[in-house]
């Protein structure tokens, strides 16, 4: 990364321990009615949320609540076309979009015992968990960048940010976490 | 240690010397002083200059209230901060600090001259006076007002430091930690809440380090602040902020907090902010901000050594410093007599205590303390001014008999005046939130009444008074708040014992002599306002407290009115015979105290200011000297110099390659959106103006979006990839906004339409390849497509591979020339930028940038949306009413369209601009008249939007839009510059392959 | 920066949402039989309401739902959200529409 301020000072090595890029995985942007979201259910294997900002897991596949209408859906790299040959076909009768935006963004991972505090840095909403549980999902904001924040465990963030602002939000990440390396 | 240091006591560590130095000469103090403490246990009383009148001014408090001691700190030649206050400057090894607004020095300072001018300096001076010539108004008068205003001077380099920002959310926010904050924050804390307890001091604790002999529970106060701090230290629910100042009450309980992280420190640590900006939603607020001390309004009364006396017992108490040898206590309020107690035990002598009082009050219980150690006291008795150059060395006492008239003075030599008239509770925070204000006779001043926001004034701040009683309610408050945010709580009440002084007192001047308001008795000390001036502004008229406020400046910039509100208004209803409340109130504002730029700033600044947007190709443009202007967030690249190329070199080598040979170029910052259902056609016939259900599955058409007043918003290609498919672009700035616009459409009026978006511009990274050889480029990277013009003619899109990556390809030109776009997936794109530069060795191909791009488009009369266009403009006005629909029974803007001013016919045209003289390139924005010779003002027909050099005419191009423009053509118009009107000929916007003939290569 | 309650995602902050003017202005169905005045109308003429107001705001960096409040101008304070399409309840209308 390109040094972003003159204030950096060369004797700080930051620790970068909280951060994780995971492998590259499909992303489906998946819209349509209620009818279209039951149907995508069975045919993905995770039941898509109809509760607002909440996530289904089953093995390796998520489904995101994104919207009343629209769910990110993620699974590995490997089984994209599989899905969006299974979902195209089974889904003919229901109205809804299908959208391969797996180029679109970059997943981050954001961990460990100041994940909370970095994260605070920028977001502003309640990460309590009282208030954001395990699995709660929700686009935001980070600054000046969109991002969808999805909690994974108390301290284990998964950032889905998009392509051209994924620099960016290491970038400010980065900076509050110097205040940890002093 | 000096004479005025006492031997022990107060918060200091007398083990642990700090050296430092004032205006160049060096002092030593110890941890835990403040600048100020420090000073004066040096001696030292001036430590400024007054804002207008350049009077010499010493410390007035010993906290944020401070109006006079505003120093500026240095640290290095970037590190220089002006006007903190010198009660707020912890003291650190080897600090620096330097008095303002003097010169030569503090102690002879040229500017006093105005002191001695201040009769011709009334409020209102500079409007009245700085009227007339208008002319010397920017040559002459407002540059010297100018240089003459201000107090220290901002520092000229960049701030070095960097600033954090936090957002945080809580159940209850303390704010001060006084006998009441401390007590609420202990009770919302036990009830579960998620507390924050912040302080603008440097400890917690408050009014309660200012007292020797409080307990709490039978506790010492401060091993009861101890013990407290203990158990919320311990509670994870709890956030203990120090050296934080919350600064502004914003809507839905969002407090500003600024805390100051390193200005303490001498070394400043690795990684860590200077200041850190919290931005906290609280659900319950508690205000604790405690009470000020007024000054009395008397002659003089800003002299170096009058100070309140409330300072005077903080720099003994916490300090262990006597603020003077010999002092007189001039006093409206009770425990006020407290702080001669106080100076008493730190070794100064009490000359007198003079109350202000008329008699007949009930003696309150510090003042009967006083007269048990036998302090001399005078009753009911006046101030009629001091006497001192760069200290006050004497003060005249006049005693007024029974029926008010005053008599013979007397004159008291002394080295110190302290002064009270009562308390002020701290209502900044209330107000800022909007709440309102009532005023409470018994204390003479305003409190918090009904509330705005979901907070809760407690303690001195909402007017309480006595040791138990504030420990009191604040633990009703903080029990009422975490109720109020879903917890359960109990308060949790404490016993106090302390003196408990009475804080009301007598607000306004002290009687005078003369019926005439006395000179140089202030009231607004840092706007060097005096009674004079207030007086002024109610005889020319200004009644409103509001208008007077803003006539005179009193209560108005950094200070905020903490020491000067209540006199002003005292002094006000005073003048008018109204009754303070009948005066009214000003509005406080935010920031409470100064707030530096750098915080709010955060790590907004340099490459973080916005966040930067790359494309695939941007390293290896970057690699290869390639020259970025920002498109929005994003960089682009504008051209590709090579060796000893300038810029209208490189331009003319990329344009010239992709006429002649075939050129590349970065396209991914076109936004895109997937347009999907089966009323997409439908969706996007009512949307752009064109008709999309006559385009075939594999074919693409030019798009024009207006909004429904009928002036074109955006434009772009857009694609049928399936019957229920399409693939729009947009301009590179428009993504966002368009996007916008569909949803706006979607959810809200056709919401029967079975119809989704999907933005992809982040999916795609696109490469064109132009010109003639385009085609030959991509055939030897793509085996499984045929690009024959029968399989691929203009305007079609289909998918293959190259490189091994999966492709969308365009054949679609924005340059004229035969022309493909290369969609791939974004993570290709990298590799198949540099494979299609590699391939295209073979046919010179050349990277170009965004500024042949234009020189290209501009030779074929495209408009570029936002350039040629400005929201302004029809479809027609841009030459682009071909592209509509003209069967369909609606689309956005359509019918605005048949409004009759739309249809005028000398409405502003898109027109081609050939100057006479070939060589002349006409200034983008430049206006446009129709003969030459005019004299300003000229009647101006259009403008210039687009102007470049066209390598491959030779000549110069430029377009424009012109009233009636293309009833123009072939005549002559002109471009009015500096010295000349330039000749120009319009002409059709189509400059190059008029036929369009290249396009099909 | 106030709190706003998106009928979809609960309370969340402002720098969340866009704001999109005032509610319950109905595009016509044909705008072909609108005289030239009611076009206007519909495209330019706004109410400047001081007390309560029903306006639109779009939760653009959340669900991306578009819906309406009704806000006290004068105040800040949000009285009630509801969805796009729906009408607010009876007894906060006022002169709110």
């Amino acid at each position: 990364m390109a040094s972003h301020t003159a204030t950096a000072k060369p004797t700080i090595v930051l620790d970068m321990s909280w951060l994780e890029s995971p492998a590259h995985t499909t992303r489906l942007s998946f819209r349509g009615t209620p009818a279209a979201i039951a149907a995508a259910s069975s045919v993905f294997g995770v039941p898509l949320p109809t509760s607002a900002c909440r996530s289904a897991t089953v093995g390796s596949r998520s489904a995101l609540w994104q919207g009343p209408d629209e769910y990110l859906l993620i699974a590995p790299e490997s089984e994209r076309t599989l899905i969006i040959q299974a979902l195209t076909n089974e889904l003919s009768a229901h109205a809804h979009s299908l959208v391969d935006v797996s180029h679109r963004q970059n997943g981050l991972i954001v961990k460990g015992p100041h994940a909370v505090w970095l994260l605070e840095s920028g977001c502003p909403l309640d990460l309590d968990l009282s208030q954001f549980p395990i699995g709660m999902c929700t686009r935001t904001l980070f600054e000046k960048s969109e991002i969808t924040l999805w909690r994974l465990a108390p301290d284990i963030f998964h950032l889905e940010v998009w392509r051209s602002f994924t620099e960016y939000v290491i970038a400010l990440l980065s900076e509050t976490a110097r205040e940890l390396a002093a | 240690m000096s004479a005025l240091r006492s031997p022990k006591g107060g918060r200091i560590d007398r083990a642990r010397p700090l050296q430092f130095t004032f205006d160049g000469k060096a002092y030593v103090g110890f941890v835990g002083d403040t600048l100020a403490s420090a000073l004066l246990a040096n001696g030292v009383h001036l430590m400024g200059r007054s804002f207008k009148y350049h009077r010499p001014r010493g410390l007035l408090g010993a906290g944020s209230e401070e109006p006079n001691a505003l120093v500026t700190v240095i640290r290095d030649t970037a590190r220089r901060t002006p006007n903190l206050r010198a009660t707020q400057i912890e003291l650190y090894e080897g600090l620096v600090a330097q008095s303002q607004n003097r010169w030569p020095s503090l102690q002879f300072d040229m500017g006093a001259i105005a002191n001695w001018l201040s009769p011709l300096l009334p409020a209102g001076f500079y409007n009245k006076t700085f009227m007339w010539p208008r002319a010397a108004w920017h040559a002459l008068y407002e540059p010297n007002i100018r240089a003459a205003a201000g107090l220290g001077t901002a520092p000229s380099l960049p701030d070095p430091d960097h600033y954090a920002q936090r957002f945080a959310h809580c159940d209850v926010l303390v704010i001060g930690s006084g006998p009441a904050g401390l007590a609420a924050a202990k009770t919302a804390a036990a009830s579960g809440a998620r507390v924050i307890l912040c302080e603008e001091q440097s400890e917690f604790g408050g009014s309660l380090l200012d007292d020797r002999n409080a307990t709490v529970n039978g506790q010492a106060a401060s091993a009861w602040i101890t013990d407290t701090l203990a158990v919320l230290g311990k509670n994870p629910r709890v956030r203990l902020l120090t050296r934080t100042t919350a600064f502004g009450y914003f809507p839905h309980n969002l407090i500003g907090l600024a805390e100051r992280v390193t200005d303490h420190l001498a070394e400043l640590p690795d990684g860590k902010p200077r200041e850190r900006l919290w931005q906290v939603r609280a659900r319950e607020v508690v205000i604790a901000a405690g009470a000020i001390e007024r000054p009395l309004v008397f002659p003089g009364n800003d002299r170096p050594g009058v100070m309140l006396a409330s300072a005077a017992r903080t720099y003994a108490n916490r300090y262990g410093v006597a603020v003077g040898r010999r002092a007189v206590l001039v006093t409206g309020c009770d425990a006020a007599y407290e702080a001669a107690l106080d100076l008493v035990a730190v070794g100064a002598h009490i000359e007198l205590i003079v109350d202000v009082r008329p008699k007949g009050y009930t003696p309150g219980p510090a003042e009967k303390a006083a007269r048990a150690a036998g302090l001399k006291i005078q009753e009911q008795s006046t101030v009629l001014g001091t006497e001192g150059t760069l200290r006050v060395s004497r003060i005249k006492i006049a005693a007024i008999d029974s029926n008010g008239v005053i008599g013979a003075s007397r004159s008291h030599a002394c080295d110190v005046v302290l002064m009270s008239g009562g308390y002020t509770p701290s209502v900044h925070l209330h107000s800022q939130s909007r709440g309102k204000l009532v005023f409470d006779d018994a204390l003479g001043a305003f409190i918090p009444g009904k509330t705005a926001e979901h907070s809760h004034s407690t303690g001195a701040a909402h007017g309480v008074q006595g040791l138990t009683a504030l420990l009191r309610d604040g633990a009703t408050a903080g029990a009422g708040a975490a109720t109020a945010a879903g917890h359960v709580a109990t308060p949790i009440m404490h016993t106090g014992v302390a003196l408990d002084g009475n804080m009301a007192g007598v607000p306004g001047v002290l009687p005078q002599a003369t019926s005439l308001p006395p000179t140089k008795a202030f009231i607004d000390f840092q706007n060097d306002v005096t009674t004079r001036d207030l007086a002024l502004a109610q005889r020319e008229g200004f009644e409103s407290v509001e208008h007077i406020k803003r006539y005179t400046t009193t209560g108005m910039a950094t200070d905020q009115g903490k020491t000067s509100n209540l006199n002003a208004l005292a002094f006000i209803a005073g003048q008018s015979n109204r009754r303070i409340p009948d005066v009214g109130v000003t509005t406080f504002r935010m920031p409470y105290t100064p707030t530096t730029f750098g915080i709010f700033a955060g790590h907004a600044r340099g490459d973080l200011f916005d966040p930067v947007r790359k494309t695939p190709s941007h390293d290896w443009a970057l690699a290869r000297g390639g020259v970025f202007e920002d498109v929005g967030m994003w960089k682009r690249t504008r051209y590709f110099p090579q060796a000893g190329e300038d810029m209208r070199a490189a331009m003319d080598r990329e344009c010239l390659a992709v006429r002649n040979q075939v050129g590349m170029f970065d396209a991914s910052t076109l936004g895109k959106i997937e347009v999907v259902g089966k009323d997409a056609a439908e969706f996007l016939n009512r949307f752009y103006i064109n008709n999309w259900s006559t385009l075939g599955v594999g074919r693409s058409r030019y798009g024009i979006l207006l909004r429904d007043d009928g002036f074109v918003y955006d434009d772009g290609v857009v694609a049928r990839l399936a019957e229920d498919r399409f693939h729009v672009t947009t301009t590179t700035g428009g993504a966002a906004r368009v996007f916008a616009m569909m949803e706006d459409y979607l959810q809200t009026e056709w919401t029967e339409l079975s119809v989704w978006i999907t933005s992809t511009t982040e999916q795609w990274a696109v490469v064109a390849v132009q010109g003639p050889r385009s085609r030959d480029v991509l055939k030897s990277l793509v085996s499984d497509m045929d690009l024959s013009p029968e399989a691929m003619p203009h305007m079609s899109v289909a998918h293959g591979h190259i490189a091994g990556a999966p492709m969308m390809l365009f054949r679609v030109s924005f340059s004229g020339e035969l022309g493909f776009e290369v969609n791939v997936p974004a993570r290709h794109g990298t590799a198949v930028w540099e494979a299609i530069y590699h391939a295209g060795q073979a046919f010179g191909i050349t990277p170009y940038g965004t500024e042949a791009m234009h020189v290209l488009r501009a030779e074929k009369g495209y408009i570029i949306v936002g350039q040629d266009t400005d929201g302004t403009m029809t479809p027609d006005d841009a030459a682009v009413a071909w592209a509509i629909g003209k069967a369909k029974p609606d689309y956005v803007g359509k019918r605005a369209l048949e409004r009759p001013a739309m249809k005028r016919l000398d409405r502003k045209q898109l027109v081609g601009l050939l100057t006479v003289d070939p060589q002349t390139i006409l200034e983008e924005g430049a206006q446009i008249i129709a003969s030459a010779g005019q004299t300003v003002p000229m009647t101006m027909i259009g403008h210039v939007t687009s102007s470049y050099y066209s390598a491959s005419l030779k000549r110069s191009i430029a377009l424009g839009v012109i009233a009636g423009g293309r009833g123009l053509v072939g005549q002559t118009i002109y471009v009015p510059m500096p010295g000349r009107d330039i000749a120009v000929i319009v002409s059709s916007p189509v400059f190059y392959d008029p036929k369009g003939e290249r396009i099909n290569g | 920066m106030l709190v706003i309650h998106c009928p979809y995602c609960g309370d969340r902050p402002e720098l969340e949402f866009s704001h999109g003017g005032q509610a319950h202005v109905i595009r016509p169905k044909d705008p072909s039989q609108a005289t030239d005045a009611q076009w206007a109308e519909f495209l330019y003429l706004r109410k400047n309401t001081r007390g309560l107001f029903a306006e639109r705001w779009r939760h653009v960096r959340g669900c991306g739902r578009f819906f309406n409040a009704i806000r006290d101008t004068t105040t800040d304070q949000f009285v009630v959200t509801y969805r796009a399409g729906e009408q607010p309840p009876a007894s906060v209308v006022g002169g709110a529409l």
